[in-house]
């Protein structure tokens, strides 16, 4: 019978079958950053209970850390007392870390296929929701709590329960300025922020096969964002020549090996998804976000919709409140809306092609006068690659503030936040109410939309700018 | 974690969706290194004006829902962020179960790990539960029976709802999860030799 993707992955790592679709399953690798690591091991600890398998945990401190550029760990207090407890309880588990400042160092879903720790075919878990990003090398990866965490550092398993699967398929050939953000947007604001509820994702089609690496872990980031835990993209070429030569891939004959596993993971042909879909990329055009909830989006050629036009009563109620956070008028025109900051980051968008492609927006121009506008690479990896190629003079030059890796302005809780009645135009994943700071307005969209808004002051349509 | 039999309450109408787990509890709480005392920042942009008053208008603050264990909501209550604090919270305020039509996944995985009880039920059976309590609020009580595995409505109505047996056992004796785990310990570490054999490559490079 033919098999999803995910049914080979799951199948695999199943220990024993616990009923009622509950399975016992192995992790191949477990993730662990500042805000919950610490703390995860500590509980552990105090248990009587150790890491089971330190050499496949990685830990990474991103949460809490300061951008500021030069800063240490002192430059968030909150956040380094964080980041000791980490540091002691790596040092006491023997687990490896990428600490502040060091090589391999950033957001942990940048650095774990950077470094590929990750690799296809592999379960993970971490304790943060954003996890699904490292199915774009054709993992099943998921987030979980702290509990959870807990349980899966001293077992290396965990018991999950069977979800369902979902395929998105994006058909055609991608339009002018539209980028895999733009593509994971649509796909929520058509199917609502919880069509992904109990299922696991994976995204297929003509369009998807055409992504770079980086791009597919766009696509897959989003997932959580439309309910899914899991999300995940058949690895191909593509995924392989990206993965050769990394830190933590395999060599040699291993390498072989892995290729020969890797090459058999793709949905079998005739396999069965629990909903099956198709996007057409002629319908997408560039995105962004009116609301606080990511379904809340709409072409920026768009309008902020009309009350009137809510499908029932809970939508409209959602959507007044909505607007009313974000000081927005219902029919409102989305271009021309002012924008006060501008943030390029997160574990979302800020890779080297995303910095890529907001820098070649800049043209030599500068950042409207009233704009804060940060960037915020994913990693020391992607900083130094940057660099290299002089993008952060580009940034420097444009008024962009070239700021050091970590999760920053997409979560706030490194001390960092956009004011209370900002409006900020931000490449990462969620525009919930208070996410970036109290009070603040939180607009999503691609990398190349966030320069050009910098740039004009305002909500613009990069295709035109 | 907390064992969970039953609990009768006024239900809370919090009836909006998507509520995710940033409005339940901001991340700049949880950057102390405990589970405890985060009930008074539950909800709290919503749930304290400026000055740092009760808000009138935030519906859980409204006398005959105050200290209810049990709170209405609908669509994907809890989606977002993966953050546990956001049970710890709702648990430190005093609630001990949420009923919405869906939940998002990693918020009701976490509930388990905690004793409290998110229950399924079609949206029109909330809406029921909240339009009886509000028809009188004062003394119209919900119960949430879990070894019976039924919502009691204000007005008697008993409806039941679905629960793995394996979640409902935990729930109901306060099971650690790890210790059933390590049950399987045997089972593991047959697993770990033969694939480890199969799939040298998942293993060596991380050596």
């Amino acid at each position: 019978m033919p098999s999803t993707m995910f049914d080979k992955i799951w199948d695999r790592h199943v220990i024993a079958d616990l009923g009622e679709g509950w399975s016992l399953l192995y992790l191949d690798r477990i993730l662990v950053h500042d805000l919950s690591g610490g703390h995860a091991m500590a509980e552990l600890a105090e248990a009587g209970r150790h890491v089971a398998e330190p050499r496949k945990v990685f830990a990474t401190p991103d949460h809490a850390v300061s951008s500021l550029p030069g800063r240490t760990a002192a430059s968030h207090a909150k956040g380094e007392r964080l980041l000791d407890s980490l540091r002691e309880r790596c040092a006491a588990e023997g687990v490896r870390i990428f600490d502040l400042n060091q090589p391999g160092h950033g957001i942990v879903h940048v650095i774990a296929p950077e470094l590929a720790i990750v690799l296809p075919g592999l379960t993970l878990a971490c304790g943060d929701s954003h996890t699904c990003t490292n199915g774009g090398v054709g993992a099943m990866a998921f987030g979980i709590g702290a509990s959870e965490l807990g349980h899966a550092l001293a077992t290396q398993t965990l018991p999950q329960r069977r979800p369902g699967t979902f395929r998105i398929r994006f058909e055609g050939m991608r339009p002018p300025g539209v980028t895999a953000k733009d593509m994971i947007l649509a796909a929520i604001g058509r199917f609502g922020a919880a069509a992904g509820t109990g299922m696991a994702m994976e995204y297929a089609g003509s369009a998807v096969r055409a992504l770079s690496m980086e791009e597919r872990l766009t696509l897959c980031n989003l997932s959580i964002e439309m309910g899914a835990k899991v999300g995940m993209v058949a690895p191909d070429e593509t995924t392989f020549e990206y993965l050769l030569g990394r830190e933590f891939a395999p060599k040699g004959a291993a390498w072989d090996a892995a290729l020969r596993d890797w090459r058999a993971l793709a949905s079998d042909p005739g396999a069965r998804f629990t909903r099956d879909e198709v996007i057409e990329m002629g319908d997408i055009a560039p995105q962004i976000t009116w609301g606080t909830s990511p379904e809340q989006v709409a072409a920026v050629t768009g309008h902020v919709p009309n009350l009137s036009d809510a499908p029932n009563e809970g939508k409209r109620a959602a959507w007044e409140a909505a607007l009313d956070y974000m000081g927005l008028q219902p029919g409102q025109k989305l271009e021309g809306t002012r924008v006060d900051w501008v943030f390029i980051g997160s574990c979302t968008n800020s890779r080297l092609s995303d910095l890529r492609a907001a820098a070649d927006v800049l043209k030599g121009r500068h950042k409207a006068p009233h704009v804060t506008a940060w960037v915020v690479p994913g990693s020391e990896t992607v900083k130094a690659e940057a660099e290299a190629e002089g993008l952060h003079l580009r940034f420097q030059e444009a008024g962009f503030e070239w700021r050091e890796p970590g999760c920053a302005l997409c979560v706030a809780a490194n001390g960092e936040s956009v004011p209370d009645g900002a409006r900020c135009l931000s490449t990462s994943n969620r525009n919930f109410v208070g996410r970036q700071g109290t009070g603040a307005r939180t607009h999503l969209a691609s990398p190349a939309m966030a320069a050009a808004a910098a740039l004009a002051g305002a909500i613009v349509d990069v295709r035109s700018f | 974690m907390q064992e969970f039999k039953s609990v009768t309450g006024c239900a809370i109408p919090l009836m909006e969706a998507n509520v995710d787990t940033d409005v339940i509890i901001p991340i700049q709480r949880l950057l102390g290194t405990g589970r405890q005392g985060l009930g008074q920042h539950a909800f709290e942009r919503r749930r304290y004006l400026p000055d740092g008053a009760d808000n009138p208008d935030f519906i859980p603050n409204k006398p005959p829902y105050r200290d209810s264990p049990i709170l209405l909501a609908a669509d994907n209550f809890g989606c977002g962020s993966s953050r546990e604090g956001a049970v710890w919270a709702l648990m430190g305020m005093g609630v001990r179960c949420v009923i919405a039509p869906s939940f998002g996944d990693i918020f009701f995985s976490n509930c388990f790990q905690n004793g409290l009880l998110p229950v399924r039920l079609p949206i029109g059976m909330v809406r029921r539960i909240a339009e009886e309590t509000e028809a009188g609020p004062g003394n119209a009580r919900t119960t949430v029976d879990l070894e019976r595995q039924v919502v009691i409505t204000p007005s008697g109505k008993a409806i039941p709802f679905s629960l793995d047996q394996r979640k409902r056992e935990a729930m109901l004796h306060g099971l650690d999860d790890i210790a059933l785990t390590l049950k399987h310990a045997d089972a593991i570490a047959a697993w770990k030799a033969r694939d480890s054999a199969e799939r040298g490559w998942a293993w060596e490079s991380i050596a």
